[in-house]
This record gives C-alpha cells, structure tokens and sequence, in this order.
C-alpha cells in the first residue's frame, strides 16, 4: 500500500501550500484595498495642485525655470520602482525587462546611465549589471509623502548643479487589479507645464502674489515633482499588491486541481486495492470449497 | 452662506480638515497671516511653521511643512505635504526622530548632499514639539 500512502501524502501537502496561496492572497487582497484608498485620499491633493500650478504656469514664463531646462544628455539618471517582496507574478519582470532595454538603448548612444533603484527586485537585480546610486530598499510596505520627498532631495539639487542632464521614471502604471503595464516617464527636464489642454479655468480670479509669482512658481514645480513620484509609488503599491492577489489566486486554483486530480488518482488505486484484495479472497473460498469436495 | 469662511487642509494622504471657521492664521513664507472671512484672494507659499484657525472661540494648530494657500474671500485652500494636529503629536516618538536626526547632523560637513535634508527634519521635528505643546 505504499502507493496509495504517497498519493495521500502528496494531497496533504499540496492542501497546505493552497492555505498559504489562500491566506496570501487575502492579505494582498486587504492591503490592496489600502493602497486603493490611499489613491482615492491624494486624489483632491494631486487635482487641487495640479490646477493652482496650470493658472500659475500660464501667467509666469515657466521655461526658464532650471528644473525645464533642457541640455544635450550625456549623463542620465534613470529611477525604476519595483516592489520590496516577490511572489506577484510578472509585476516586477516586466519593469526591469523594461529597464533593461531602456539602459541598454541610452548605452547604445553612447550616454552614461545610473540607475536610482527603489525597492529590492529592481535592485537585486541590477546589483552587478548597472551603476546604482541613491538606491532606496525595503520602503515600499508602508510609506507616505516622506519617501517622495527624500528621493525629490536626491534628484533636484544634482540636477540643478548640471550633474546629469535627464531623470527617467521606469515604474507599473495601474490600470487595474488585473493589468499593470510598465510606464516610461521623462522627468527631468520637466515638460512644460500650464500648456494648451490646462486652459482658463472658469472663473479667472486675480491673486496677489505672496512672494512673487515667479518664486512661487518655484516652490510648487519642487512640489510638482513629489506629486509625480508620490503618484508612482502609490501606483506601484497598488500594482503589487493587485498582482500577487491575482498570482496567488492562481496558484490557489492550481492547488484546486492538482488536490482534484491526485483525489481521482488515490481513489483509484484503492479501488484497484480493493479489488485486488477481493480476488484473493474470492480465489481462496473457491479453492477451500474446491478443497471440502473433495 | 455668503458669510462664511471655510477652511480646507489637503495633504497627499487625506483631507485633513474641512469646515467652517471663523479666522485662520497662516505660516506664509513672507510672515504670518491673519485671515477673516472677505479676504482679498491671494496665492501665498507656505513653509515650515504653525498654522491655526478659531472655531467655536477655540483655537486648533497644526505643525505644516512645504506646500501653499489659496485664499478666497470665503474659501480657504491650505495645501501642505505635511499636516499635524497639535493634540495628535506623538512628542516621545518625535523627540527620538529629532535627536536622531540632530545627531546625524553633528557628523556631518556642510558641502554634504544630505546635509540640508537632514536639517530639515530636524527643523520640522522641532516644530512639531513646539506646536504640539500647545495641544
């Protein structure tokens, strides 16, 4: 009966790996819908900046600011959130494959390219394959505004001072639980801003000034900034955490059917047992009856 | 109503407050601001500094970092990336970070990168024990 031993205990392990895939894929299930909430709460933040910046923008001659200017590359920073922990599905694959050929075509250019890595997977991963710097692990489980604006201190003074000349942001754009598609943003030198589709808003109310329009203009591209990477995080979070609820709701269904399959495959070793066993003891009446005859 | 003053505090992780008030003082980066209802609008940045509004004859106060105001004649909009009500400081934690933060300071040049951003969080943990002394 060694078979039919080994059949049950392969049921009962694989039972127990679908408890983990289950119970992970709940907690991705619940920080997912924290990270969801925390998209809906900055919401009225983004919306709310993003329309005091346009008004601004369209009254101050933005383009000579520094953050916009425009110098031909030669050094480029490129900035690739993943997430800090595995086991959701392609989520993090997809970014760095990204990466990858992005790094790979600005070498190709003959351009020099550092990787600002935030969070573990992307770091691991070009540990030896890339020049790293300001690389930040471990931060992507709980964060808030902070880990923006640190990340905003490590990239706009260089680039002020001319230390390198374009600032890319490789991260998963959330579109859905379901699908996250790798996003390729330039930052630096920001686009312009307050152009055609931000238009007049209705009222067209005339401010005072507190200081000038001109340092103010200031001060909310440096906010403009942390908007922009705060959005990314919070879309990679979310991303994750969508992506390993679907991985492991999978790996749950995998369970499912692999627990289903070896079920049919022990019963019918015991049925086959079974019969075995019978056929015996049908074989030895008959040859005890056989025997009583005579 | 056409005599009301409404204060809205947004901050990245939520709407901190929104409501009637009746004055509103901001930490405008050109000095302090004292506003009442009819207010000629202004667009004001905001640095570091304590903000508060009367309501009901009470005052509240928050410690609020970098961000910006947009004053109407009835709508106050106080944008801020930091937001911290006085009376939900935790003073023991942001007594640890400011000591961390000062200690790390000590050691370091004033050519270092991160030098100005580790005096600001020395900087916004002082405010915060200032502010949350009056909670």
């Amino acid at each position: 009966m060694a078979a039919l031993k080994d059949i049950k205990r392969k049921i009962q392990a694989v039972a127990k790996t679908k408890q983990i895939t289950r119970a992970m894929n709940m907690v991705a299930a619940a920080k997912f819908k924290v990270a969801q909430a925390r998209m809906d709460n900055f919401r009225p933040y983004a919306g709310k900046f993003m329309e005091v910046l346009n008004s601004l923008a369209l009254r101050v001659d933005a383009l000579s600011h520094p953050l916009l200017a425009v110098r031909p590359p030669q050094r480029v920073w490129v900035i690739l959130m993943t997430s800090d922990r595995g086991l959701c599905g392609g989520f993090n694959a997809n970014v760095i494959k990204a990466t990858e050929r992005f790094i790979a075509l600005k070498t190709s250019q003959g351009l020099d390219v550092s990787l600002i890595p935030i969070g573990r997977k992307g770091r691991d991963y070009f540990r030896k394959k890339a020049k790293m710097i300001h690389e930040r692990v471990d931060c992507m489980g709980k964060f808030d505004i902070k880990l923006a604006i640190d990340i905003s201190h490590d990239i706009i003074p260089p680039f002020i001072r001319g230390e390198y000349d374009e600032l890319y942001l490789i991260y998963n754009e959330f579109r859905n639980v379901a699908s996250q598609r790798p996003a390729l943003v330039r930052l630096f030198p920001l686009p312009a801003v307050g152009s055609e589709e931000a238009a007049e808003p209705e009222q067209k109310i005339e401010y005072l000034y507190e200081p000038s329009a001109e340092v103010l203009l200031d001060r909310l591209l440096t906010m403009y900034v942390r908007v922009l990477l705060f959005r990314a995080l919070l879309e990679t979070s979310a991303g994750e955490n969508g992506a390993r609820m679907a991985a492991m709701d999978n790996a749950t269904k995998n369970c499912d059917e692999l627990i289903d399959s070896l079920t049919l495959k022990f019963n019918k070793a015991r049925q086959a047992a079974i019969t075995a066993e019978l056929m015996d003891i049908v074989g030895g009446t008959e040859a005890l009856a056989k025997g009583s005859k005579n | 109503m056409v005599d009301d003053l409404v204060l809205e505090i947004v901050t990245p992780n939520r709407m901190t407050f929104s409501g009637k008030v009746e004055e509103v003082s901001i930490p405008g980066t050109e000095g302090e601001m004292g506003i009442l209802r009819g207010h000629t609008p202004v667009l004001t940045s905001i640095d570091l500094g304590e903000l508060s509004y009367l309501k009901d004859g009470k005052r509240t106060y928050f410690a609020v970092s970098t961000g910006y105001a947009e004053i109407l004649p009835h709508k106050v909009t106080v944008l801020v990336e930091i937001a911290e009500r006085a009376d939900v400081i935790d003073k023991a934690e942001v007594e640890k970070q400011k000591s961390e933060a000062a200690a790390a300071l000590s050691k370091m040049l004033k050519e270092d990168p991160d030098y100005e951003k580790v005096m600001r969080q020395v900087q916004m943990a002082e405010l915060m024990l200032k502010v949350a002394e009056k909670g």
